[in-house]
């Protein structure tokens, strides 16, 4: 490939059977993956799941055990990093310390020998925003402002192919909202490809057009963010994104349309399509915000699961929705989010609920019902901050 | 390491010091009595000395070696008149010690810092061995040296063998002997301070040039090397200035001959032998001079401000 190639689109990213062995350690399982030319992909999952060392084998940083990559058709898996038409802003920005701002940023064109690299170095250092900080070193910069030097000295070079590994890690709320947004705005703009790892789920679904979920090593279902949380296909995606309720139970009766679960008594109906499975014991879910709470019990109709009645034993307040906590006999706790559209909560705690929610929100996933998760995953804040609150609300009761 | 002190002063804080409170100044000015101290006796002392006695005039009617106090600035047009071959050898030789000490002892030291990280325990025994030597001292090192380029030694038998040397030849007493026996003795000198910035660089600053289109060559001019310049330059300079001065190597009774006497052996023989103490101490002041101009202009020119 032509070294001097200023790149006007992005390119596609396919990687074909990659995989990752450290010693004794398999980092990445058969990875296979298309990433189209000029959209915007995330790559989420847990850290710690092999998201920076799969972006380090597309960069070349890292050479794959097994498997093939190609960058626009092309393949470059034997490619040096600096023969890929690749750039990436890395985790830790790795900014050059003994070079100003400017310098950074004009670093790659400087080496492709592009004409005026200084003029296009501050036109990138305009895109972000930092012009009045040219002539620093990037130590004399906070973490927010490296973060996006690391930003302009990589997209200057109009890469077919841009990788970001948590570029917005080290921002504070505020500035990542508006860094998200900046971000795509410039994909936007230049055209480029971005493959975005995060594990973010909030980011990556409002910036990204396809996302990824990783895990351990693999990808554990891929599609449009939309998608991804309305049919989500295995616990894990149920729960990395947004929250989940599942239920495991066994199929009693299926139609054309719809399966009919059997949940400790309760008959539970989810659509055909949305299950991945149609027989035997299976795992169903519902989303919490899908759930509506009802202080009597609903009259039974044709397209609502209606389950109850249970006691609420937490309600918990968080501004736009607040968050209950059912407890049903054999069913466990369900969550429930409801919006604050009046004053205070629709229910108490103690009090006797029924739930019920549209047919047509439920869905089946591909795990065995007896692996489902007990709790919902650790690293999920809400479930977080519900068990702070009862761990402060145990200690004033101590008080 | 010790060599760290070399290239990391002591600037931040004397900067914080003097924006405090002046009672801090007063405390900061306390502790450092004992350096100043030190530094008034063992080295503002000898030093006036020795100016004193670059000047003096031989004693009128008196000895060999009887000198007064006086201010006979013709002493040093004297011995530059006299001695200019031997300033000039000696920092051409050491100037062409610490170009071969540097091209040997930054691939040494970034093997050893760089490409033996993943191994503690091999890296500490290559650091271990590059100090070996100084378990020797070096006269008996030198004079090994000597032995082994003797006529009758190894190296001139094996070259004679091959008929690359001629009868008349030899190796000791050549420019080329001390040379060596100076690059090989300032190799450590070299290496270590080498070692300590490249045992700290980050990888992380190599791959992200290897990203941005730069070869493995162009990474390592335009970012391993500027980053450890504070250690090239301290290697450097410690071994250019001792090497210099030296006049083991150099000597008769080591490597060298008469032919390649620097100017610490024309000091030796102008005070141990002439006993002119005045032309010692004038040469001896004209290479402290020197040296601290070239060092200055040096680090001036290789100067980013967080180098020193
Ligand atoms: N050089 C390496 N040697 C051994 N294990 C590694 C190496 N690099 C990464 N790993 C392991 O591979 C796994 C995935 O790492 P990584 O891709 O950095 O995760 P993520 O970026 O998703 O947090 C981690 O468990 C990590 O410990
Ligand atoms: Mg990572």
């Amino acid at each position: 490939m032509s070294k001097n190639e200023f790149g006007t689109s992005g390119a596609d990213l396919e990687l074909r059977g990659v995989s990752k062995r450290f010693p004794g350690f398999t980092a990445i399982e058969e990875l296979d993956l298309t990433i189209p030319a000029g959209s915007f992909f995330a790559l989420l999952g847990p850290s710690g799941c092999g998201k920076t060392t799969t972006l380090r084998i597309v960069a070349g940083l890292e050479e794959p055990t097994t498997g093939r990559v190609l960058i626009g058709g092309k393949d470059v898996t034997d490619a040096k990093p600096f023969q890929r038409p690749v750039n990436t802003v890395f985790q830790s920005y790795a900014l050059f310390p003994h070079m100003t701002v400017i310098e950074n940023i004009a670093f790659g064109l400087r080496r492709r020998r592009i004409e005026d690299p200084l003029g296009k170095a501050r036109e990138a250092l305009r895109l972000v925003e930092l012009e009045n900080v040219a002539q620093r070193r990037p130590a004399q910069l906070s973490g927010g402002q490296q973060q996006r030097v690391a930003l302009a000295r990589a997209i200057v070079n109009r890469p077919a192919l841009l990788l970001l590994d948590e570029p917005l890690g080290a921002l504070d709320l505020k500035l990542r909202r508006q860094m998200q947004l900046e971000l795509k705005e410039i994909q936007a703009q230049v055209g480029l490809t971005f493959l975005h790892v995060t594990h973010d789920q909030e980011e990556a679904m409002t910036m990204a057009d396809t996302v990824a979920v990783m895990n351990k090593g693999r990808i554990e279902q891929m599609g449009a963010p939309e998608e991804l949380y309305e049919r989500p296909r295995t616990a894990f995606v149920a729960n990395f994104l947004g929250q989940s309720n599942l239920f495991g139970g066994k199929v009693v009766s299926s139609s054309d349309e719809s399966i009919v679960v059997d949940v400790h008594g309760y008959r539970v109906e989810v659509p055909r399509a949305r299950s991945q499975r149609h027989s035997g014991e299976v795992a169903v879910g519902v989303r919490p915000e899908k759930i509506e709470l009802h202080a009597n019990e609903p009259v039974p109709a044709s397209g609502i699961n209606i389950v109850g009645p249970g006691r609420v034993t937490d309600v918990s307040f968080s501004g736009v929705s607040t968050s209950y906590q059912v407890s049903l006999p054999g069913l466990g706790v369900v969550t429930v989010f409801a919006q604050n559209r009046s004053f205070g909560p629709v229910v108490h705690e103690g009090e006797q609920v029924w739930l019920s929610w549209h047919v047509e929100h439920g869905f089946g996933l591909e795990d065995e019902p007896e692996q489902l998760p007990k709790f919902a995953a650790d690293d999920d804040t809400q479930s977080i901050a519900a068990q702070r609150r009862r761990q402060l609300q145990t200690e004033l009761e101590g008080a | 390491m010790a060599f760290g002190a070399f290239s990391s002063g002591a600037a931040p804080g004397v900067a914080t010091v003097q924006e405090g409170p002046r009672r801090k100044s007063r405390v900061a000015l306390f502790l450092l009595l004992p350096g100043i101290a030190y530094l008034a006796l063992f080295f503002l002392v000898p030093l006036i000395s020795l100016l004193l006695t670059s000047f003096m005039a031989p004693r009128e009617f008196g000895d060999i070696g009887q000198f007064d106090y006086a201010f006979r600035w013709e002493n040093y047009v004297k011995v530059v008149e006299t001695y200019l071959p031997h300033i000039l050898r000696s920092f051409g030789y050491a100037a062409i010690a610490t170009v071969l000490a540097l091209i040997i002892g930054y691939p040494l030291a970034y093997f050893i810092g760089v490409n033996l990280r993943r191994f503690p325990l091999v890296q500490a025994l290559a650091l271990v061995l590059v100090i070996a030597p100084f378990f020797i001292s070096f006269l008996l090192r030198t004079l090994a040296w000597k032995q082994i380029f003797a006529d009758e030694g190894p190296v001139v038998g094996a070259l004679n063998a091959l008929s690359l040397m001629g009868p008349g030849d030899h190796i000791t007493g050549t420019p080329a002997a001390v040379v060596f026996g100076l690059t090989y003795m300032f190799i450590p000198f070299m290496t270590l301070p080498i070692y300590t910035s490249l045992e700290r660089l980050d990888l992380r600053y190599v791959e992200a040039g290897g990203d941005l289109y730069a070869s493995p060559w162009t990474t390592f001019r335009t970012v391993t090397l500027p980053l450890s310049m504070p250690g090239v330059v301290s290697g450097t300079l410690l071994t250019f200035i001792p090497a210099s001065g030296d006049y083991i190597n150099a000597s008769r009774d080591f490597l060298g001959s008469t032919e390649t006497a620097m100017i610490g052996n024309v000091v030796e023989t102008n005070f141990l032998i002439l006993q002119n103490y005045p032309a010692a101490a004038a040469l001896s002041i004209i290479l402290m001079a020197t040296i601290l101009i070239l060092v200055g202009a040096y680090v001036r020119k290789s100067g980013t401000e967080d180098l020193v």
